[in-house]
């Protein structure tokens, strides 16, 4: 079983290894992504961690055209909020994808960036979705 | 509870070379100007909301901007709740009078935005959501209300042509207004056909990037009198919360802390939306203003694109909103927003809106959202006759 303090920072060590996890509540069942100090759903503070659904739909998408620095050489870019298969929801981007095919209730599934070795911090591997 | 006794607004724009500091005390003097009978001494704490130091590089805003108006002698505090930073210092303001501890508080803010580039602007900003998911991974504020967006028009059938309309009312508005950042009129072809910022969301269905400060001076009900003849009572306030990722909510299509802020607000004064002559509301984006009618009680839940479609917010409708030209003309000098809503409808209230005046304005209401609406806050004001 996964011992990793369940915060943040600890999600993003699973993505760096490919992994996209969650914490499920103990008590009553409840997935959080990311990890919260409590459960929102009971309060309890009880958690195991559990492999989330590698699939998901678009709930909302927008493309974006005028970023921050950050991703000002990524311009246009895609950006949702994905329901995974299990009820989870996150951002991120939508990628691989034309952006007139883009639709609510388009099918997705997760993948991550390469894990790079950085100094400074963040160091996040991010995850992001295209369409299957 | 607490009553205004006169109020402040700098001109909002791109005020170059003018600082935080300058701006406040612009918007200061008019207050000072406007109410003969209360001297800087006689203020004795002042409440002031701004967003972020990053923009001028510049924190410890309180004594910063007091000192600039020769107010060191009164108790600062700076409030910070992203956008809704000012309207939430009106709200300390009124928790301070009501204390008991002061007589007389200032409350207001102040933003200075325009020196920066576009994305250093769009950075800052961000910085009021989410930063290790939303931020993280792309999103911009544009970019969050255009997944409210797109979630609206899926579920309501709300059209990119209805959001286009808010931007056409209050960009007429702000003609009407000398101290509005711009003073241009649109068309809805015109907003449809500017470049896009965050699909389904363009240039002018965004807020502007100005520098602004704006400023109320609060007392006792029972002694507002001593200070002026046209005394505006605050009558309800509340406050609401949400999570900071747009991603955690159970509805994309309503901001479940306006609709807090609103239910309480009301509860407080004893009315109902429909007693609400004048507001303003938070359209940092269109679809902001269009969802505020929803979450506020002005239209049933999916219809404030047809709110704006039949004219009802429109100067002249059932209940004019943004008659300032909102945060998307008047502008968005993030931190002064919430201030400079409440000297609008003081203004209103006070029958001296000059050519924007709502006649027989009595009752007038403030909506101010933080962010993508982690937090917002709705005041409830009245004429003192």
């Amino acid at each position: 079983m996964e011992k990793k303090p369940f915060t943040i920072e600890s999600f993003y060590e699973f993505c760096s290894q490919g992994k996209l996890m969650g914490a499920k509540c103990l008590k009553c069942g409840k997935i959080h992504a990311p990890p919260r100090p409590s459960c929102i759903n009971c309060g309890s503070n009880k958690f195991e961690w559990i492999e989330l659904s590698k699939t998901g739909k678009i709930i909302s998408f927008t493309i974006i055209h005028v970023a921050p620095p950050r991703f000002a050489d990524k311009t246009p870019y895609a950006v949702g909020i994905i329901e995974l298969d299990d009820g989870v929801r996150l951002p991120g981007m939508i990628k691989n994808v034309e952006f007139n095919e883009l639709k609510i209730g388009i099918k997705v599934k997760v993948e991550f960036e390469e894990a790079v070795e950085k100094e400074e911090w963040p160091k996040w591997t991010r995850y992001y979705f295209v369409p299957y | 509870m607490a009553s205004i006794v006169t109020a402040g607004l700098s001109k909002f724009g791109k005020r170059e070379g003018k600082y935080s500091r300058e701006l406040f005390a612009e918007a200061l003097y008019e207050a000072l100007d406007r109410c003969q009978n209360i001297q800087l001494e006689d203020i004795q704490a002042a409440f002031i909301g701004q967003m972020s130091g990053s923009f001028e590089h510049q924190e410890h805003t309180a004594p910063t901007v007091l000192e600039w108006s020769n107010l060191l002698s009164c108790e600062g505090f700076r409030v910070e709740s992203a956008c809704a930073s000012s309207g939430i210092a009106l709200h300390m303001g009124i928790i301070a009078i009501a204390s008991g501890l002061y007589d007389i508080v200032l409350i207001g803010g102040v933003e200075k935005m325009t020196h920066r580039s576009t994305p250093e602007v769009t950075d800052i900003l961000a910085m009021a959501a989410d930063f290790p998911f939303e931020q993280w991974h792309g999103l911009t504020f544009p970019g969050l209300y255009a997944l409210m967006a797109v979630a609206h028009m899926n579920k309501y059938g709300t059209t990119e042509e209805q959001m286009a309309l808010v931007a056409v009312k209050n960009h007429s508005n702000a003609l009407l207004n000398p101290k509005a950042h711009m003073h241009k009129e649109v068309t809805v072809e015109k907003v449809l056909s500017s470049r896009v910022i965050a699909w389904p969301l363009k240039l002018y269905d965004c807020s502007l990037i100005s520098d602004g400060a704006a400023c109320l001076i609060l007392t006792r009900p029972e002694i507002a009198r001593k200070y002026t003849d046209t005394p505006v009572h605050i009558i309800g306030v509340g406050q609401g919360h949400d999570t900071i990722g747009l991603y955690s909510r159970d509805s994309l299509t309503s901001l479940k802390a306006a609709k807090t802020a609103a239910q309480k607000a009301y509860k407080m004064a004893k009315i109902e939306p429909k007693d609400i002559n004048v507001a303003e509301v938070h359209d940092c984006f269109t679809i902001a203003e269009i969802m505020a009618y929803e979450d506020l009680g002005f239209c049933k839940t999916g219809e404030g694109g047809r709110l704006i479609e039949e004219g009802e917010t429109f100067i002249g409708g059932r209940i004019p909103v943004n008659t300032s030209g909102g945060l998307k003309a008047k502008g968005h000098p993030v931190g002064a927003t919430g201030a400079a809503q409440a000297y609008e409808i003081y203004l209103q209230l006070i029958g001296e809106a000059g050519k924007r005046q709502i006649s027989n304005a009595t009752i007038g209401l403030t909506h101010n959202v933080g962010g993508s609406g982690a937090s917002a806050t709705v005041h409830i004001f009245m004429r003192g006759d």
